[in-house]
């Protein structure tokens, strides 16, 4: 017998039935509680939305034929026994009060001698390691499933109760938005799966199971924005997106012509964001050297700044170098460029600094141990192995300064026609055009905006995947670690 | 097998360079301290070239920042101060006539953890050295293999020069660490407890390689295997701090077979026969 060779799995006093024991201590009582609660209060709401949709209207009324059906479901459990089988073992509790057992578990006595038997005949088994070991043990990976049937049942259960919790709220107070719905939708929900959980298990694994519904729901949320944004901008974009549009500027282009593009934004997105990258980066790469290689007298102070400066609002840089350069020397996209630069710098500082932070010191070291000068170990070993990290955090900068319309509209302005050259007269950019033609009154201008919205996104995505690209090409490089 | 190979391999180094002469380290009353704190006091040790020179004790008194001391690794610290000498071949250390790096390119080091650059292929970690200190070498792939034979790592990878660093084992990501100190030519190689992250297989490989290397170069070698000590080292000094919170000082310096059948101070005696640290 292939159980004598290990301890009971557990000591539990129930049948080796479906039903999950209670916490120890615990009365079952509890959960005939919530269940019955949970699924009268499912009826209950079917009952009012029912009245509902039969003609009666008043909050008080529907109220009132909620609550009367709820109380009849909880007293037909209550009296017949039947339903859940919560209900059954209370009726066999209530059976037990009545032959004059007081609150004595029948479910524990029935079973109590079997496990004292098995408990206590183990240690007089034959040697226990002269058993050879069972060989029918499937030798495949166990699977183990994090989500059993009884928790969808109680996820449906606690989902369904929480629509009608939901159904109650909405017909009580009248409320017609989905989002406030939807709130309380997830409140309810929360705190029934939790009771219900909680009275099979103890409260720490309810809680433990709410914090992860709570930690997923974030998680989904966040897809769900992005995806939603993302769809928006597809959607609206996407018809008018054509080679056309990447080829050709608004210049000839009247407001209710078809045709015309973006070609002049997209070019000078280009140049600006470029320049700006091109001298953001080497400046941003050094700072993080001064800041955590050099720790230099003045690292602190600088530091302090340049977080300062990361909350620099963006018409702020706008407005400095439109009182430095712009006010003398005309608009240009190489003033846009320097807005940039200033917003990109605390963001391409503080992103190196911290990649520089996970070089282990170990590397220093042992550089230095093989006769290296400083700059030299910054060079060919702190550096090279922050590779990947920097590339990521020059990306952060590019992104931070990419989208910016309110500094562009003050230095580079916009244009409709193709302006190569960065250093004189207006040039547009793409979220200038966005922002130009977003608030014009007919549609083909409308239109063409949110093209130009796709085209932003798709450049940033495809910043994204080619920056990822070249960084896993490094870690490829050097291989992993074992 | 793998013995006489490497053998073979590093008596071909001998002939190949006769010019790397090793040279002697002499400390004379090195003291040290962190911040306020001083954690060694005049400590003197003449470590003899071509002689393999152990420093034991319990932990915390002293051995590694000892050692660091030696190629000028304890001023890196935040902190840290020196008095006392430390001679190269009759030159001092600490003096004007040579800069911390160059000292560190004649003074190599293996540290306790093995820290191949990642970001470099194991052809390239061997000659990171050369490359981190300006040195030229006219024939690279040969200093790989002379360096990689040396550290008994040839033969292990010789066929996987371009992978990287860390794709290695612990015991072999080492050898490759000592292959890179030795590949700048040092006259002396440190190594602060070079074995305390390493299997027992890896140990003994290391192990070898010490006695290979012995003849060859100056070596030290702080450790607290004191069967290591005994299989490796020719001398050992034994560092003590005889009451919590003072400096650790050096007990006594001997030779190793001296040391550990017949030592001059009791205490070492208790130390090295297990009674106490």
């Amino acid at each position: 017998m292939s159980t004598l060779t290990q301890p009971p799995k557990s000591d539990r006093p129930f049948a080796p039935g479906r039903g999950p024991r209670p916490a120890p201590g615990r009365s079952p009582r509890r959960r005939l509680a919530t269940l019955e609660i949970t699924a009268s209060l499912v009826v209950a709401v079917g009952v009012a939305t029912t009245a509902n949709a039969l003609g009666i209207s008043g909050a008080i009324a529907i109220v009132a034929i909620g609550y009367a059906a709820f109380v009849a479901v909880v007293a037909l459990i209550e009296l017949t026994g039947t339903g859940a089988r919560a209900g059954r073992v209370r009726a066999r509790g209530r059976a037990a009060r009545r032959t004059g057992e007081m609150h004595v578990d029948l479910t524990l006595e029935e079973h109590r001698p079997a496990r004292v038997e098995t408990r206590f005949a183990q240690p007089e088994a034959p040697a226990l390691h002269t058993v050879p070991p069972p060989d029918d043990l499937p030798d495949v990976p166990i699977r183990r499933r994090k989500v059993g049937p009884d928790q969808v049942v109680e996820a449906g259960v606690a989902a369904l109760a929480a629509a009608g919790v939901a159904e109650v709220v909405r017909v009580a107070l009248h409320m017609q938005s989905l989002v406030g719905l939807t709130i309380w939708w997830y409140v309810a929900f929360i705190a029934i799966y939790f009771l219900l959980t909680r009275d099979h298990a103890d409260a720490e694994a309810a809680l433990d199971r709410i914090v992860t519904v709570l930690v997923w729901s974030v998680g989904i949320l966040l897809i769900a924005v992005l995806a939603w944004l993302v769809t928006t901008v597809v959607t609206k974009g996407l018809p008018q997106l054509s080679w056309g549009f990447l080829t050709h500027d608004l210049a000839k282009t009247g407001p209710l012509d078809k045709g015309g593009g973006a070609v002049h934004a997209i070019i000078g997105t280009f140049e600006q964001v470029g320049i700006a990258t091109l001298i953001v980066v080497p400046l941003g790469i050094l700072t993080a050297v001064y800041l955590h290689e050099i720790r230099g007298r003045i690292a602190a102070p600088i530091r302090f700044i340049v977080d300062a400066m990361s909350g620099l609002p963006s018409i702020v840089a706008g407005l400095l170098i439109y009182t430095v350069w712009v006010s003398g020397h005309g608009f240009s996209g190489a003033a846009g460029s320097a807005a940039l630069v200033v917003l990109m710098l605390p963001t391409m500082t503080r992103a190196t600094e911290e990649i520089l932070r996970t070089v282990p010191d170990t590397l220093r070291e042992g550089a230095l141990a093989l006769g290296a000068p400083q700059w030299r170990l910054v060079q060919s070993v702190v550096l090279p192995t922050a590779l990947a990290g920097i590339v990521t955090a020059s990306l952060l900068a590019v992104a931070r300064a990419i989208g910016e319309t309110a500094p562009m509209l003050l230095t580079a302005f916009g244009a409709d026609a193709t302006n190569l050259n960065p250093m004189s007269g207006p040039q547009g950019d793409l979220p200038l055009f966005v922002y130009k033609l977003l608030f014009l009154p007919n549609k083909t201008q409308i239109d063409r905006a949110w093209t130009g919205a796709l085209v932003l996104v798709l450049l940033v995505l495809i910043l994204f995947v080619s920056a990822r690209l070249v960084a896993r090409r490094g870690l490829k490089r050097i291989g992993g670690t074992r | 097998m793998t013995t006489m190979l490497s053998e073979a391999g590093s008596n071909a180094v001998r002939e190949m360079y006769p010019d790397t002469h090793p040279a002697e380290l002499r400390a004379t009353n090195v003291s040290a301290w962190f911040g306020k704190r001083k954690v060694l006091e005049r400590c003197s040790l003449h470590m003899e070239a071509r002689r393999v020179t152990a420093l034991i004790g319990p932990s915390g008194c002293g051995k590694s920042t000892f050692i660091r001391i030696l190629n000028r690794m304890h001023e890196v610290i935040p902190g840290a101060q020196i008095a006392g000498r430390v001679e190269l071949d009759g030159t001092d250390v600490y003096g004007g006539e040579m800069s911390a790096t160059q000292v560190r390119t004649r003074i190599g080091m293996v540290f306790q953890k093995p820290n191949p650059f990642p970001a470099m292929t194991i052809g390239e970690n061997v000659l990171a050295g050369l490359k981190l200190s300006r040195t030229h070498s006219s024939d690279r792939d040969a200093l790989i293999e002379e360096s990689l034979t040396r550290a008994g790592l040839w033969n292990e990878v010789k066929d996987r020069l371009n992978e990287g660093g860390m794709s290695l084992s612990g015991g072999q990501q080492q050898r490759l660490c000592i292959a890179r100190a030795l590949a700048v030519r040092p006259q002396v190689l440190l190594m602060d407890e070079p074995c305390s992250a390493l299997d027992p297989i890896s140990t003994r490989v290391v192990e070898e390689t010490i006695t290979e290397l012995g003849p060859q170069i100056t070596i030290v070698i702080v450790t607290h295997n004191m069967q290591q000590a005994a299989r490796v080292s020719h001398q050992c000094a034994f560092f003590l701090v005889e009451e919590f919170g003072e400096p650790g000082r050096i007990v006594e310096v001997n030779e190793t077979k001296k040391m550990f059948e017949s030592p001059d101070d009791p205490r070492t005696l208790d130390y090295v026969s297990g009674r106490f640290g």
